[in-house]
């Protein structure tokens, strides 16, 4: 009977904890891709908001049927926001942690003006679950893993296969990475910096723009303010965790999303232990995610420390730093 | 289309170009031929790496044109100047270090295969290495290579994309003899290939040995194009510095009390290596006592421990009997010590801050540049004004930037600087290196002039000319011990090189 509960509460643990991942996945997914370039891009959780809003205003107001059309939208709009902030950061030279923080900050409240009519407003144009029927249905394990909506598969598999081979095995990931890790380098090669790290912010913002479109097109689904809930933090976490590898991203993003998932149904199910509260131990699961983004980032410091390279989970050497050729 | 050897292969005519408001070049004309190496010469700041970036597309040109086998170009960016055959390989190297030699080399290379293994890039890479006689561990990653392996990389990439047009920049400044020997050799057989080399240095007697024909640069202006044959040493030194200044240093010998007394000092390295050991040496006011040695055998963690900049392991630092090794850094400059170090950019001043600033990077907390909490600007602003003049530092003004200025500028404002700030003992790392002839008289009138105020003078150096030329007496240095101690009457140069290169000084004397 125990065992019963405890198996039931952990496959809707699982069950959550994927498609809520998806959201930072994406995002993840996104990030990692301009920081590949050297363009950190601090504001996800900005275009997690402006993604959202605008796949709410697509369906509510525009009467968009389709869940992909609206996503694109909301995604058409994150890469307008990216393309703002890849002028100032890239052509302008701007600092990217400033510019960055603008951008979480104005996008947050950007989507929260233009939600404002529509909270709480169900959703009805929704991404639909996989699912092939037969004698796998009824079993919860197998629907707690599989079964999920196509934006879920497209996150977790085709998305990092798909960078991965780009970023590896392709002559454009070699330019690609050699932009982010020294552009100097790739400027005297005849890579243009400037418009594949402009390129390549943008289309990352269009990628965090669809985890944000997907949070309320399946996840929650409706539009609330403040909807990212610091998913666009978490997903800045999860590209350190994976040490900027699109497959390690996807371990993180499920790590993390287990902590979001266990911070929620722990709240929902008033969970406690027995030297914690239900309202401490919310808080503390709150906190995790970040102290073991923490640890992650000191582990590979310290081996640094200790005199042994870890150049495989190392930054691009230029993140963060604006490239002009003529500087001396 | 290559071969005769008087066609030109690139011209440059009337090229002029600024930064910040000073000019680099102006209306310079310049023309290379294919099959021959062409050196351009010139001191720092001449603009030889200036007029070499616009001809490789990396900067543009304010005015003038660049003409490739007779047909004008116009290059908005590298890619455009390798399309039309010229590449350039920097005196900073532009490789990715994290990558691959083989990776390395196919990047921003067009011809590289859309879908890459790193077995397909190892494969092409050996088979271009083959035929271009120069090879490097495909597979290794480039932070594993020697400066001269790096160097060779780049070669190969450039030529890799069919670059008919090789611009060496300041290609020997970072190799060892035999690496430069066997760069030579290089440069040879791809001349006589029928490339066009274009070869900037400011060493004469590689200009001899290896160029054709040269130009000599001075100030953003062309002196002279002529054949390398039939030139000498001595006139192409005229040109590149205006005017024959050689400095008389008149040696002395100073007895008396020691001002700055290492005893049994053991200090480490960056990697926890013990890098001296016991060692004891010092120096007096009013000398300069040399350093001779080749460069990491300790030489830079000594001026480190004396500033304070470095933990001792044992042993003990006093200057004029008073305990050195317990002060914090800014105690030891508060005393009287001055420190010149051998990472300019890095340890003497801030790039982004301006001229200003850098100049009162030591004192401006003390009463002569504040008041409270406030600095005296106006008192700064004088000051840095005053240390511009004086140390002849080439700036815009003192509000500009310290990394809009050449390096030999940065080199003077920080040499003055800290010669101001040493009363008692100047530490000198390096001092004049990388700077051009005149720019390193200067350095050296320096430091003389402050021996000659009663000052004690180190002078670490690698350049064992510029030891015996300065060095009251001479240390030599071996793997963090003092091999001898000599005064510059008796320092005999086959001596000390053999001391140089760890022969005991039992050994040397036989």
């Amino acid at each position: 009977m125990i065992l019963a509960i405890i198996e039931n509460a952990f496959l809707s643990l699982i069950g959550s904890a994927i498609p809520a991942s998806a959201v930072v996945m994406l995002a993840a997914t996104g990030a990692m891709l301009g920081e590949r370039v050297g363009v950190l891009n601090l504001g996800q959780e900005g275009l997690i908001g402006i993604g959202a809003v605008y796949s709410v205003i697509a369906v509510l107001s525009w009467g968009v049927e389709s869940p992909w059309l609206a996503m694109l939208i909301g995604m058409i709009a994150a890469a307008v926001a990216g393309l703002i902030f890849a002028v100032c950061v890239v052509a302008f030279r701007a600092s990217q942690v400033l510019v960055g923080l603008a951008l979480a900050l104005g996008g947050i409240g950007l989507s929260n003006q233009l939600g404002t009519n529509r909270n709480g407003t169900p959703i009805q144009t929704l991404f639909r679950e996989v699912n092939p029927g037969g004698i796998l249905d009824n079993h919860d394990a197998v629907s707690a893993f599989l079964f999920h909506d196509p934006v879920v598969y497209i996150a977790y598999i085709g998305l990092p296969v798909v960078l991965w081979f780009v970023l590896f095995r392709t002559r454009h990931g070699m330019n690609m990475r050699a932009v982010g890790e020294n552009p100097a380098a790739a400027d005297a090669v005849g890579v243009s910096v400037t418009g594949w790290r402009i390129f390549y912010s943008v289309l990352g913002a269009a990628l965090t723009g669809a985890g944000g479109a997907y949070m309320v097109l399946s996840f929650t689904p409706t539009w609330s303010p403040d909807i990212a809930r610091g998913r666009g933090w978490v997903a800045l976490a999860v590209v350190i965790f994976a040490g900027w590898r699109p497959g390690w991203a996807v371990a993180g993003a499920l790590l993390y999303g287990s902590m979001i998932s266990l911070d929620t149904t722990a709240q929902a199910r008033g969970w406690g232990l027995p030297f914690m509260g239900a309202s401490d131990l919310s808080f503390f699961l709150s906190m995790l995610p970040y102290v073991v983004t923490l640890v992650a980032i000191l582990i590979p410091a310290g081996a640094v420390k200790l005199g042994r390279r870890v150049r495989s989970t190392a930054a691009p050497a230029a993140l963060a730093i604006p490239y002009s050729r003529e500087e001396r | 289309m290559t071969g005769d050897g008087t066609r030109p292969s690139v011209e440059a005519r009337g090229i002029s170009k600024a930064f910040g408001g000073v000019a680099a070049l102006d209306a310079v004309d310049f023309e290379v031929r294919w099959s021959e190496v062409h050196a351009l010469v010139g001191e720092n700041g001449a603009g030889k790496t200036t007029l070499c970036n616009i001809l490789a597309g990396i900067y543009r040109a304010d005015a003038g044109q660049v003409l490739v086998d007779g047909a004008e170009r116009d290059f908005r960016s590298p890619a455009h100047a390798i399309d039309a055959g010229i590449g350039m390989v920097h005196q900073h190297f532009r490789l990715v270090e994290p990558m691959t030699v083989a990776e390395n080399i196919h990047l921003g290379w067009p011809e590289t295969p859309g879908v890459v293994s790193q077995r397909a890039l190892v494969d092409r890479t050996e088979q271009f290495m083959g035929e271009m006689g120069l090879h490097v561990d495909p597979t290794a990653r480039i932070w594993q290579l020697s400066v001269g392996e790096q160097q060779r990389v780049e070669i190969l990439r450039v030529l890799a994309r069919g670059a008919r047009v090789l611009i060496l920049d300041e290609p020997t400044a970072v190799l060892t003899a035999k690496e430069a020997d066997d760069l030579f050799r290089v440069i040879r057989e791809l001349a006589a290939s029928g490339l066009s080399i274009i070869f900037i240095t400011h060493k004469l007697r590689e200009v001899l040995a290896v160029s054709d024909r040269l130009t000599v640069l001075r100030q953003g202006v062309r002196e002279i194009t002529r054949p390398t044959e039939g030139a000498t040493a001595s006139e192409i030194a005229r040109l590149m510095t205006g005017e024959e200044r050689v400095l008389d240093v008149e040696h002395r010998t100073v007895t008396g009390q020691a001002a700055l007394e290492l005893k049994g000092v053991s200090a480490l390295n960056d990697r926890g290596i013990e890098a001296l050991h016991d060692l004891d040496l010092t120096v007096r006011s009013g000398e300069i006592l040399g350093i001779a040695g080749v460069s990491g055998n300790g030489q830079s963690e000594l001026a480190e421990v004396i500033c304070a900049l470095r933990p001792l392991q044992s042993g003990s630092i006093t200057l004029d009997g008073a305990d050195l090794a317990s002060l914090s850094v800014r105690a030891v400059t508060d005393i009287g010590v001055g420190h010149i170090p051998e990472d300019r950019i890095g340890m003497g001043m801030v790039l982004s801050a301006p001229v200003k600033d850098n100049a009162v990077l030591h004192n401006y907390w003390t009463e002569e540049f504040s008041q409270g909490l406030t600095l005296d600007r106006q008192g700064v602003i004088n000051f840095a004004k005053q240390l511009v003049e004086t140390a002849r530092v080439q700036t815009r003004s003192v509000f500009s930037t310290a990394g809009q200025m050449s390096g030999g500028n940065q080199q003077r404002l920080v040499a003055r600087r800290e010669a101001l700030a040493a009363d008692r003992l100047l530490v000198a790392a390096h001092p004049t290196r990388g700077l051009d002839v005149n720019a390193a008289q200067e350095v050296r009138s320096t430091l003389i002039d402050k021996r000659d105020s009663g000052c004690a003078v180190l002078l670490i150096s690698d350049d064992l000319d510029e030891v015996l030329l300065m060095g009251d007496r001479i240390a030599v240095m071996y793997e963090g011990r003092i091999m001898g101690v000599f005064d510059s009457a008796d320092a005999d140069r086959e001596h000390i090189g053999l001391l140089m290169g760890g022969h005991s000084a039992v050994e040397a004397a036989s």
